[in-house]
């Protein structure tokens, strides 16, 4: 048992789940029926399996742990070299936690093609939880590139009326930054002679090439975060996806950035990080102002919550490049509670969205009315975007706000704007779909969440305030490894200092 | 006990927010009741063993919350006098208004869900006040923001609820936003967040040596500050969150529009509990202010200006609730100007007193709003007196203690008295530069506190009725379980002051030698500056200061009487007259349509503009439109050939782009 790779079993097993479906070749009812419950088994299993994963894992280590290592492309020195520390480990939590839930979101409301539809989101999750593992740079670009191709199909088959303008700008948006990044991993190759992360890890780069190289990978994770200005097809992607593309959307891949940067710009390109930092502070406190004006003003439900998302995202990237403890830890922190909230909140949008078939605001108001079960739900998950203490949403955006107050106060008071702002779009909202009377004659008939929508609804509710209450379960787990990311960082920092005085003596 | 204190409102929430349908009506008001008054009853008991000066400050550590690095804070209570005295506000306030509700809501379909939200608003504000740290005290500064947010619009077909709903919760946001820059300041200060820490560090902190003094400690927006510049900043970010929450001027417009909310609601959260807690958090961190005296100055301006605004603003309104609303906000002003002075004692005595004699007016608002068939118009009212004679005596003790009635020089007086002279008192031998000025404002907004209750009397319960036939046909005295919390905050109202003014202010103090009752009672949990002699010298005034309460109320009542008994043709003829400066106050000095226009329009016009041409026109525009439409121009213009699927081209653009950078990063390499 202690020696099961259970890395790759968690990476692989669905996998196998998609392999069973595909060899579900009928079309009936029946069959459409098992592809739905192998999807779910599948999914659950890899959960619980993946629970191994937090269980076995050490706290007090800073490196990586449960690592497999087997030559893979030996001409290169490229190697599968997997595993996991405490910047990782959660994420990979967070993505087979969400994965069972996607697939009941999809229970009735994905109607053509679901045996394809599934063996998307499988091979997808497999992808995804190999972007978390992977300590190659190679296999890791393989995940994160690959991991669009599902994506962009989920989008462009199952999405709405404007999915193919949609799922190509996602394309287009995606494929600029990746192609720098390769370069830029091609050039890492040359200069270090390894593909090997750990090895890269404590490799120095010079100071001129941390700069292109930095660029080169912020370009791809400023993309997936995603930063003001590249942003806008956030919003299209998350309108045109059916409801579990969203949740996956807002709760997975758009971590990937905020993954990346934590993992290479900061740790291996720590000079140019400190070089660049005001840069993406910039970016970030715009971002935060400028995206929640605009969802203020939006008319699409699902339109608001992926403009809210960038303005949370805003805090990520704040908080990481203030490249201290509070900071980085907050932004962690507030990737995986806004996985559970953005992933929350599009559940909510996709239960009104069965029933009505229309994301516009205006064509809602008074659901309190019929749905107050839903109306519960929903507040909660939107204090939670709004940053109300006692939710998992106020403890990352508050710590990047003590990281950022702590490096510059012009950026913590810029961004802290943004906790004025959202109660403002996101209460607005609320008021607009939930309360007031119930006038609307499409709307009279409306029930309250089934039974698979309180599962699907519930536990969510309990983990955003459990981590709210309680979020040393998570700091506990990513200390040691932050801990460890910002010495290093101070270190080469310094490092640099006493060179330069070294010279000028 | 403390746990149970704590806990019991919160388990009272659970239960009736989630088994509400399940167990009824009857038993969810039961339950959230009784775990209240058990609440309260401990907290007196509490209160009493500080009041006799046999309990210690304790703090109780119940879970770890945030630990990162040297940022660490735990779910913890800690209970000081300071601490005692707001759970029995909270709590014996809150009991009574659970009581009180089963009466006045007794028609509403929402029960459970209304004393749900009771509960969990008390349960909000205990955490804030035995919190030991910043972070747990900011959890329930907004807790009781949410409950706040979600009572005002507990009846939630009205849209003007909705919106003062959100209104209340937006503008507190703005005040939370300098509160939290305020805790990130002290944080860096302090290096911590801990109340223990920071007060034990505060003293050293000022008083550090002539190098350390003029050390740069904080830049705070390119500003950079030494020490004391630094805490000015702090303390001001920190009362600007005071200011949100207590509704002070600038900050108050949410205030009156919260009187959407059922009067219950009003009577607790929008008059004795929440609204201090602007107070309280000035109060504990006392430590703090005392070291700025720019940041009490400030305070003194703040709460003075507020005093008469709102006193103002109240004089000429016609809704039963929104006339004590504005009493509310001009209350709380006072308090603040007491604050900035350096009369903690003074400061939280009023709190204290006005939780008793302001609840007792709400709930005795409700008591009329009930009897005459929901209407809060006091045009439409008038003659009441005899219909419901037990709520207009109530409604009388709620006046008098308000407006302070008692004789100077005495011991004899209701609870406004003592605690509203004190403050008086206290502002004229005050030494800060708006000591004066605040000295001058709260004298006047007497003589209008005393008017506009009088006139609100008046208009209420005596002259001829003036609502419809139906209307007074209904008409009817309350429930018993509406009136017994009447009698019981009565109780309070006429004797709060005379019973605890002694531990509170203290009443025998000279220069040189504080009352040790005072002394014995607060102990650690209200700190004075050494410099700070306002407790040494505010019973030693001028014959005419200490009168000037007492001749401002008189004043305040004969022209009330005169108004509105005597030649009610008056206010009518004088607002005719004085046609500009009646529409000024009535429209509330136009802070909302000026707000509307500078901070909310403005908004809302840029987030278009954002949305339609950033991001539309400009970075769609130039991003993936553009270069979409661009190769396809160049497709359909030249290479005709070809399948043309959109995303090679943009491809293999991308990787001639890529090539170019790549050659510029590597010049001669391999």
């Amino acid at each position: 048992m202690a020696d099961l790779p259970i890395l790759t079993v968690v990476t692989f097993l669905p996998l196998v789940g998609a392999l069973i479906i595909f060899l579900i070749w009928e079309d009936s009812e029946v069959a459409r029926r098992n592809v739905r419950y192998v999807a779910l088994f599948t999914t659950i299993v890899t959960f619980l399996v993946s629970l191994g994963i937090w269980y076995r894992f050490d706290n007090a280590q800073s490196g990586f742990q449960m690592v497999e290592k087997t030559d893979w492309i030996q001409q290169g020195g490229i190697a599968y070299h997997m595993g996991v520390d405490g910047i990782s480990m959660l994420f990979v939590i967070l993505t087979t936690f969400l994965m069972p839930f996607c697939v009941l979101a999809s229970w009735e409301s994905v109607k053509n093609r679901i045996r394809e539809y599934m063996i998307a989101f499988l091979i997808l999750e497999t992808l995804m939880i190999g972007v978390f593992c992977a300590l190659d740079i190679v296999l890791f670009y393989v995940f994160f590139e690959a991991g669009l191709i599902p994506m962009f199909l989920i989008i462009g088959v199952w999405g709405g009326a404007r999915r193919v303008y949609a799922s190509l700008k996602f394309f287009l948006y995606t494929l600029l930054g990746s192609v720098l990044m390769l370069l830029a991993i091609m050039a890492m190759y040359w200069q270090a002679g390894t593909t090997d992360i750990p090895t890269l890890l404590a490799y120095q780069f010079p100071t001129n090439m941390q700069t292109w190289l930095w660029v080169a990978f912020f370009a791809s994770f400023a993309v997936k975060m995603p930063m003001w200005p590249v942003h806008t097809w956030l919003p299209d992607a998350h309108v045109e996806a059916p409801t579990a593309g969203s949740v996956i959307l807002a709760a997975i891949l758009l971590k990937m950035g905020g993954y990346g940067f934590l993992r290479f710009s900061l740790p291996m390109f720590p000079l140019a990080s400190a070089d660049l930092q005001y840069f993406v502070f910039t970016l970030s406190v715009i971002a935060i102002i400028y995206t929640s004006l605009v969802a203020l003003m939006q008319e699409d439900i699902k339109k608001l919550i992926a403009y809210s998302s960038v303005a949370h995202m805003g805090y990520v990237t704040m908080g990481i490049f203030t490249a201290n403890i509070h900071g980085v830890q907050g932004a962690i922190f507030q990737m995986l509670a806004h996985g559970l909230v953005s992933g929350a909140l599009f559940l909510c949008v996709g239960v009104v969205y069965d029933r009505m078939h229309t994301r516009e605001i205006a064509a809602y108001g008074g659901l309190v009315n019929n749905m107050p079960k839903y109306a519960v739900a929903f507040l909660i998950f939107t204090m939670a975007n709004v940053g109300l203490p006692g939710t998992a949403g106020f403890v990352g955006e508050f710590l990047t706000l003590l990281g950022a107050f702590q490096t510059n106060t012009w950026v913590a008071f810029g961004a802290t704007t943004g906790v004025v702002l959202s109660a403002a779009y996101a209460l607005w909202l609320y008021r607009r779909v939930v309360f007031g009377a119930l006038d609307k004659e499409a709307l009279k008939s409306i029930l309250d969440l089934n039974s698979r929508e309180k599962a699907l609804l519930y536990p969510l509710i309990v983990l955003v305030i459990f981590f709210g209450v309680y979020p040393s379960a998570v700091f506990d787990v990513t200390q040691a490894s932050v801990d460890n990311l910002i010495n290093n960082y101070q270190a080469a920092i310094e490092g640099t200092v006493k060179a330069a005085q070294a010279v000028s003596n | 006990m403390l746990h149970l204190i704590v806990f019991l409102p919160l388990v009272g929430f659970l239960i009736a927010g989630l088994f509400g349908k399940q167990i009824g009506d009857r038993a969810s008001e039961l339950v959230t009741s009784g775990f209240l008054v058990i609440a309260a009853l401990l907290s007196w008991v509490n209160f009493i063993s500080f009041w006799a000066g046999n309990a210690e400050p304790f703090t109780v550590e119940v879970l770890r919350w945030i630990t990162i690095g040297n940022f660490s804070v735990d779910w913890a209570f800690r209970v000081d006098t300071l601490t005692a005295v707001m759970l029995i506000v909270v709590n014996t306030v809150s009991a009574l208004v659970h009581i009180y509700s089963i009466g006045y809501m007794s028609h509403d379909p929402h029960r459970p869900r209304f004393f749900a939200y009771l509960s969990l608003f008390t349960f909000a504000m205990l955490m804030l006040v035995t919190s030991d740290n910043l972070i747990q005290m900011f959890f329930g500064w907004e807790g009781v923001g949410l409950a706040s947010y979600l009572l005002i619009g507990f009846w939630f077909k009205k849209p003007t609820a909705n919106a003062a709903a959100i209104k209340a919760f937006v503008v507190n946001r703005v005040g939370d936003f300098g509160f939290a820059l305020g805790i990130f300041g002290v944080f860096v200060l302090f290096g911590s967040v801990n109340f223990d820490v920071i007060f034990a560090n505060a003293a050293g902190f000022a008083d550090a040596s002539a190098d350390a003094k003029n050390q740069i400690v904080l830049t705070f927006l390119g500003a950079e500050l030494t020490r004391d510049g630094a805490i000015t900043a702090v303390a001001l970010l920190l009362f600007m969150g005071a200011m949100g929450k207590s509704a002070q001027f600038l900050l108050h417009t949410w205030l009156p529009d919260a009187m959407e909310g059922p009067t219950p609601v009003s009577a607790l959260i929008h008059a004795a509990t929440m609204v201090t807690a602007g107070v309280f958090l000035v109060a504990r961190m006392s430590p703090i202010f005392e070291l700025s005296p720019t940041a009490l100055t400030f305070v003194t301006l703040v709460g003075a200006t507020t005093a008469f605004f709102a006193a103002t603003v109240g004089l000429v309104q016609n809704d039963i609730k929104r006339v004590i609303a504005y009493s509310t906000c001009s209350q709380l002003g006072y308090m603040f100007a007491a604050l900035g002075v350096g009369a903690y004692g003074a400061s939280i005595f009023h709190l204290f007193t006005h939780a008793f004699f302001k609840a007792l007016l709400f709930l005795g608002a409700g008591s009329v709003i009930h009897a005459v068939s929901n209407e809060q118009d006091m045009r439409k009212m008038g003659g009441l007196r005899t219909h419901i004679p037990r709520t207009y005596w109530m409604m009388i003790i709620g006046t008098v203690a308000l407006t302070g009635l008692g004789i100077p020089g005495t011991v004899l007086g209701t609870a406004g008295f003592f605690s509203k002279d004190a403050i008086i008192e206290s502002l004229y031998v005050g030494q800060n530069g708006f000591a004066g000025y605040a000295f001058m404002m709260t004298v006047v907004a007497a003589l209008f506190t005393s008017f506009y209750s009088w006139r609100l009397i008046f208009m209420t319960f005596h002259g001829k009725p003036r609502a419809s036939a139906e209307v007074m046909s209904h008409i009817h005295e309350s429930p018993n379980v509406m009136l017994v919390p009447l009698y019981v905050l009565a109780v309070g109202a006429v004797f709060a002051g005379w019973v605890f003014h002694t531990h509170f202010i203290g009443s025998h103090h000279e220069v040189g030698h504080i009352d040790p009752h005072y002394l014995g009672f607060w102990k650690d949990a209200l700190f004075l500056g050494p410099d700070n002699k306002i407790l040494e010298t505010f019973h030693e005034v001028p014959k005419l200061v200490k009168w000037s309460p007492f001749i401002m109320m008189a004043l305040g009542f004969v022209t009330a009487w005169w108004f509105y008994i005597r030649s009610p043709g008056m206010p009518v003829e004088l607002a005719r007259q004085h046609n500009g400066l009646y529409k000024f106050l009535l429209n509330k000095w136009y802070f909302d349509e000026l707000y509307h226009l500078i901070f909310v329009r403005p908004a809302m016009w840029l987030g278009s503009q954002l949305w339609k041409k950033g991001d539309g026109k400009l970075i769609d525009g130039f991003g993936p439109d553009g270069i979409s439409a661009r190769v396809l121009d160049v497709t359909r213009g030249v290479v005709k050939l070809q399948s043309g699927y959109l995303y090679h081209y943009a491809f293999a653009m991308l990787i001639g782009a890529a090539i170019l950078i790549t050659y510029m990063m590597f010049p001669g390499a391999r």
